[in-house]
């Protein structure tokens, strides 16, 4: 029998893609893209600048000069191998495993061999695309400070291309081996909490050597020994280094062809090796994940602990607060990201205690206030993050369960009422919690804890109406992986949004701040002045404003969903 | 209990539900029948308050499901075809959920909860999550939280999809005696069998139109049937009779 095309076996899935396109352009998707393309242009253009000054600045450096732009490029490049490989294992995992197309293409005659490749080839693109498009700005900054010319463009795709091949045959690999210990559902869990714990890891230990001390000139007092770390290669064995050589030969105009032989040689051998053990492993796998992970949850924690806090509440709202709690615990995917948060916190804390500003010099109170102020806009921002995160997804993963909600008595605005507060509360906790212990570290008068904490509640409150509103507007149900929520276009245009917010309560606020600083410096006790009173009048309305209008954009939102 | 008057759903040009009206009282289990695509569904969800028509209204013991949702939803119990449940609670905490969104609590839900699993067979799976249910569990568990409420009627669309024999069996009993007790049934099905035995009285629903309604004797009489079978009349009037001889699609 004369088997399908692999284009032909990837047929659904572009055409779904083309589908899609249209369906964006024929409701008016093009403002949607050109704010997609303004963004994504601004990170492009940032990157490069950034990364040109730099490059361009080591061009006129001797001795170090040359050698750390190649140092730097096999550094990055590591980086994305590394990403590459654990957002492959995940990848893989549906994409092998779990996917719907899965039954009709394992069911049909469509041989092992292309299922591989066709599964291979759509791994790799979900989880190599945004690493593909990091990987631009930077090598056209390389491109241009040394002067590469438009063949480098095809240069530097013949050095990447099997960079990023090589993560997803060893992704895939790996996740056919876990597959084939482990249940499917249950390898998923698993895998989300490595993968989190080990980017939170990461994070903890590159702040806890803290970088910052390399900037001092003390620093480099063992020159030579630096210099001989920069000449001799980090991982001679690693594709990276492989790719980082090629490219930098290339652009030093020292064409050595061993590193880009490397690479392709290396990359067909390991899709030939991972198309056998595919060969050996997959079936007996793929009938492996189709068993449930058997999970008897005995007991009622939930019901007895918030169920009985809650008993006030009428027993609707009160089951379906109880009901997201519970869902929330019980997804891997969505409570593990608490684990990244955590890391992140303790970061955040770290970076204001590792603020020089109390340092056995003369304080400088006008600093600390500084900073105090401006950690609220961060502070907002960290929030907001996580708000995107927690609670923007909620309506969108409502989505395949609205029929019962939409035909039960459940009054709109309870669910809008328990989806809002169900995020809220432990985001104004987390919130206060983080100005309060910033202002305790350090140390700050009465006057700005009170003004950071009351400033902090109110933009809380705003930012989850607004995580809620704009999750309700651009609502995913198809989409049935929390975790890539947030990213999308709603999520992007929400962000958006609530720094508008954030910058402008800070800017209604900082001249009441000012006056107060001001008045403290000249040595005079500062009350409240009927000015400051207006200034703090404005921001609260305006932040009640963005607390409202847009829940109420949501009732009205909602009332119009239909399924 | 339940009257559609003048009921239509358009998306975009496109015709699904076309000025229907009918009316089904109580003590009434009531089958609507129609190709696919014909808005068998859409006209279920418009009833169940998920769908907004485009014009027309829905009214469940007399009041508007879009003007007065809360008291009519009340008096309702749906049964959709794709059964979506949250697959992260266990089969009992969903029907809880569900009886608390009816505003009910207590012994009384525990009793219901346990009563429910118990006619289902699904006792001994209370405790799992729903993920590793099968469709017909799933199917059953979706049957029980639409009666966890004791409602008054039931619109329930393809009620028989993924239940094994004794499943359906036990379905149709329910559904028999809820009626005889002064229940409300709607359904869509597209087993004629099962509408032939069950319904008291039957719509033929196609191109988002009512073709033919009353009891099946009166479908019959209506349009010169004789003594044809509910599937010989549905084929007649849905025009499935124009089919190619049966070789001809099956191939030689």
């Amino acid at each position: 029998m004369k088997q399908p095309s692999l284009a032909h076996v990837l047929q659904p899935k572009w055409r779904t893609a083309l589908q899609r396109l249209r369906e964006e352009r024929a409701s008016g998707g093009t403002g949607k893209f050109v704010l997609l393309a303004l963004v994504g242009g601004a990170f492009w253009a940032g990157v490069f600048g950034v990364l040109y000054r730099i490059l361009k600045t080591l061009r006129g450096v001797e001795e170090l000069g040359p050698l750390i732009p190649g140092k730097m490029l096999g550094l990055i490049l590591l980086s994305f191998i590394s990403i590459l490989v654990l957002s492959n294992v995940i990848t893989a995992l549906s994409s092998f495993f779990l996917a719907k197309d899965l039954d009709l293409l394992v069911s049909a005659p469509v041989d092992w061999l292309r299922l591989y490749l066709a599964k291979l080839g759509e791994t790799l693109l979900h989880s190599s695309w945004m690493v593909a498009l990091m990987i631009v700005p930077i090598l056209t900054a390389y491109g241009v400070v040394y002067k590469g010319g438009v063949l480098f463009i095809v240069y530097a795709l013949l050095a990447i291309v099997p960079m990023l091949i090589l993560p997803a045959v060893l992704g895939c690999a790996v996740t056919l081996v876990l597959v084939n210990i482990f249940p499917a559902r249950r390898t998923r869990d698993l895998l989300s909490i490595i993968a989190l714990g080990a980017g939170g890891g990461v994070i903890l230990l590159f702040r806890m050597i803290r970088p910052e001390q390399l900037a001092r000139p003390e620093g480099f007092r063992n020159l030579l020994d630096f210099v001989i770390l920069l000449r001799g290669p980090t991982s001679p064995f690693l594709p990276s280094e492989w790719a980082s050589q090629a490219i930098m030969g290339y652009l030093r105009h020292e064409f050595d062809p061993l590193p880009l032989m490397l690479l392709w040689t290396t990359a067909a051998a390991f899709v030939a090796l991972g198309a056998v053990l595919h060969r050996a492993l997959y079936a007996q796998g793929f009938t492996k994940a189709q068993e449930g992970a058997e999970r008897f949850i005995r007991g009622g924690f939930w019901r007895w602990t918030i169920g009985s806090v809650l008993r006030f509440l009428p027993v609707a709202k009160r089951e379906f607060v109880l009901k997201d709690v519970k869902l929330f615990f019980r997804d891997t995917t969505q409570w593990s990201q608490l684990i990244l948060l955590a890391v992140l916190i303790v970061v955040y804390l770290f970076n204001i205690q590792a603020l020089p500003l109390h340092r056995g010099e003369p304080v400088g109170f006008f600093y600390v206030n500084l900073v105090s102020f401006l950690n609220l806009g961060l502070a907002g921002f960290v929030l907001a993050s996580i708000a995107a995160r927690f609670i923007f997804p909620a309506v969108s993963l409502e989505g395949r369960q609205m029929w019962l909600l939409r035909s039960s008595p459940l009054d709109l605005r309870a669910l809008l009422w328990s989806k809002y507060w169900v995020g809220t509360v432990p985001l104004l906790v987390l919130g206060l919690i983080l100005t309060g212990v910033t202002n305790t570290l350090l140390e700050v008068s009465a006057f700005m804890m009170i003004l950071s904490l009351a400033t902090m509640a109110s933009l809380t409150l705003a930012i989850s109406a607004m995580a809620l509103t704009f999750g309700t507007l651009y609502p995913q149900f198809e989409t049935e992986n929390a975790a890539q929520i947030p990213t999308s276009f709603g999520g992007l245009v929400f962000m958006m949004a609530t720094i508008a917010l954030l910058a402008a309560v800070l800017m209604l606020l900082s001249r009441a701040v000012y006056t107060y600083v001001r008045g403290t410096w000249d040595g005079q006790s500062v009350g409240v002045t009927p000015e400051m009173l207006v200034w703090f009048a404005v921001a609260a309305a305006l932040c009640a404003a963005a607390t409202f209008v847009p829940l109420r954009m949501a009732l009205r939102k909602m009332e119009t969903f239909e399924f | 209990m339940i009257r559609l008057e003048n009921l239509t759903k358009l998306y975009g040009s496109f015709v699904a539900v076309d000025d229907i009206s009918l009316h089904v009282p109580r003590g009434v289990l009531y089958g609507c029948l129609g190709p696919n695509g014909a808005g068998k569904t859409t006209t279920l969800r418009m009833i169940a308050g998920i769908l907004r028509p485009t014009q027309g209204r829905v009214l469940l013991g007399g009041d508007d499901v879009h003007v007065n949702p809360i008291s009519a939803k009340m008096r309702l119990g749906f049964i959709p075809d794709r059964p979506f449940v949250y697959d992260k609670l266990t089969g009992a905490e969903f029907l809880r959920f569900v009886a608390g969104l009816y505003g009910q609590e207590g012994d009384t839900v525990e009793r219901r909860v346990a009563e429910l699993l118990e006619v289902f067979e699904l006792t001994s799976w209370k405790d799992e999550l729903v993920e590793a249910y099968s469709h017909g569990m799933r199917q059953k568990l979706i049957i029980s939280s639409a009666l966890i409420h004791r409602p008054e009627c039931i619109v329930v669309d393809e009620p028989m999809v993924g239940l094994d024999p004794k499943a359906a069996r036990l379905l149709k009993d329910i559904f028999r005696q809820f009626v005889e007790r002064g229940g409300t049934v709607m359904m869509s099905t597209h087993t004629l069998e099962i509408a032939e035995a069950m319904c008291d009285q039957i719509a033929i629903i196609q191109h988002g139109k009512i073709v033919a309604a009353g009891s099946v004797d009166d479908v019959r009489r209506q349009h010169k049937a004789g003594d044809a079978s509910l599937e010989e009349l549905f084929l007649k009037l849905t025009g499935g009779a124009k089919f190619r001889e049966l070789a001809e699609v099956l191939g030689k």
